[in-house]
């Protein structure tokens, strides 16, 4: 199950959450995002019950997107407490999506 | 797993050889690698593929071709090829997930952007530093940016990033433009676009991000600063072979072919990854995915 964050869910979704949101920043007018969908779908049921998968319209919350200083789609940023981790940009093969999200996982 | 073909790449080329390849009924299995869609997937409009007087959206396209090979029963995955072993049959192709077994393989790992290959440029891809316009130009609404290059990519990427950035400025290590002329007249006539030419970015200048580059003159080689928030990259193209390095006869960076075999029996290639003499065109990728096909399917009735 993927969460959609909006301005107004924001602050429960990522900010309040127990365990760790991975946001992934993307846009319907960028294509690598599109691709990047389905995969990080399939991810998401991997990290179950450990990680948050959440998605963030930057179209529609250019404020949220701000906040991070995010200049490049697809964007995927790994939150404690509403604080980044880490973060990766740009399309992500399923595997490597995988071994990027375990390690930073590790580091939390 | 077993399959008559196994393709690697998703691009025109790898999709059109997964269409033909699953309409003759063989057992398909389309690897879509790092880019699933390939490059046209960064575009915008595509206004030169046959059958789409209207124009078409560069991701709608491979959606389309991507289902198109899945109704034929292609399987598709998200994976990306690790290693193969073209040295036995049937060939080994393995990802971080499976290893796979093909009778033939098709080759279709198309190129990908270049980068000027700096540290900096590097540390600031994704906030500054960008080599997709369609994707990044939003956020640099009303500022100040630049695109390296003298094609028409760069061209047109120029000219796409004017619906965003208050000006555009288009540096090239040279003042000869590889791009067409009906592109280089369409910036040329744009008001926010300025040309600065004979100059080398020799480094992107930023904490978090991009604030400015370091220009070095080609002429004088004098270096200076000059201030710019975002830097989109149009520089031309790699192809994708590093998987097939001492596996298969090269050329340069390309793949050697003719009519797409390779120098191993069973083994194709087609689209850029093998394109010596730059087309580099979705419909000659298309094209070449399509004799590629029909080569393995020859082979596999009488090869084996």
């Amino acid at each position: 199950m993927i969460t959609h964050i909006t301005k107004e869910n924001y602050k429960s979704v990522v900010v309040e959450s127990k365990l760790p949101v991975l946001i992934d920043f993307w846009a319907p007018w960028c294509g690598p995002c599109q691709m990047m969908g389905p995969v990080f779908e399939e991810v998401a049921k991997e990290f179950n019950g450990k990680i948050v998968f959440a998605k963030l319209n930057t179209e529609d919350y250019p404020e949220l997107t701000n906040g991070f200083g995010i200049q490049g789609i697809p964007c995927l940023i790994l939150t404690k407490s509403g604080k980044e981790v880490g973060r990766a940009v740009g399309f992500l093969p399923k595997d490597l999506l995988k071994q990027k999200v375990q390690k930073l996982y590790e580091t939390i | 797993m077993d399959y008559d073909v196994i393709i690697i790449g998703s691009g025109p080329a790898g999709l059109t050889a997964g269409i033909y390849s699953a309409r003759a009924d063989l057992k398909v299995l389309i690897l879509e690698g790092e880019q699933p869609g390939g490059q046209l997937t960064t575009t915008t409009e595509v206004e030169n593929f046959p059958g789409f007087p209207e124009g078409i959206m560069g991701p709608e396209l491979m959606n389309r071709m991507r289902t198109q090979a899945q109704k034929f029963g292609a399987e598709t995955k998200f994976e990306l090829v690790t290693s193969v072993d073209f040295s036995k049959k049937p060939f080994e192709i393995k990802t971080s997930e499976e290893v796979y077994l093909g009778n033939s393989v098709i080759i279709a790992t198309g190129s990908r952007a270049r980068y000027l290959g700096l540290e900096s440029e590097s540390r600031l891809k994704g906030r500054g530093v960008s080599a997709c316009a369609t994707c990044d130009g939003f956020f640099f609404k009303g500022k100040e940016i630049v695109v390296v290059g003298g094609g028409d990519s760069a061209m047109e990427e120029a000219n796409f990033l004017t619906k965003f950035a208050s000006k555009v400025t288009i540096i090239h290590h040279s003042e000869n433009f590889k791009a067409s002329a009906i592109m280089l007249d369409r910036c040329k006539a744009n008001p926010k676009i300025d040309f600065l030419m004979n100059k080398e970015i020799v480094e992107v200048l930023g904490e978090n991000s991009v604030t400015g580059l370091k220009l070095k003159d080609s002429k004088t080689s004098e270096v200076e600063e000059f201030k710019t928030e975002g830097l989109f990259l149009a520089i031309g193209h790699i192809p994708n072979t590093g998987l097939f390095k001492d596996k298969l006869e090269m050329e340069k960076e390309y793949i050697v072919t003719n009519d797409t075999k390779t120098s191993v029996e069973g083994v194709f290639a087609c689209g850029d990854v093998q394109d010596r003499k730059r087309y580099w065109q979705a419909i000659t990728s298309a094209g070449s995915g399509c004799i590629a096909s029909l080569e393995a399917q020859k082979y596999l009735s009488h090869g084996n």
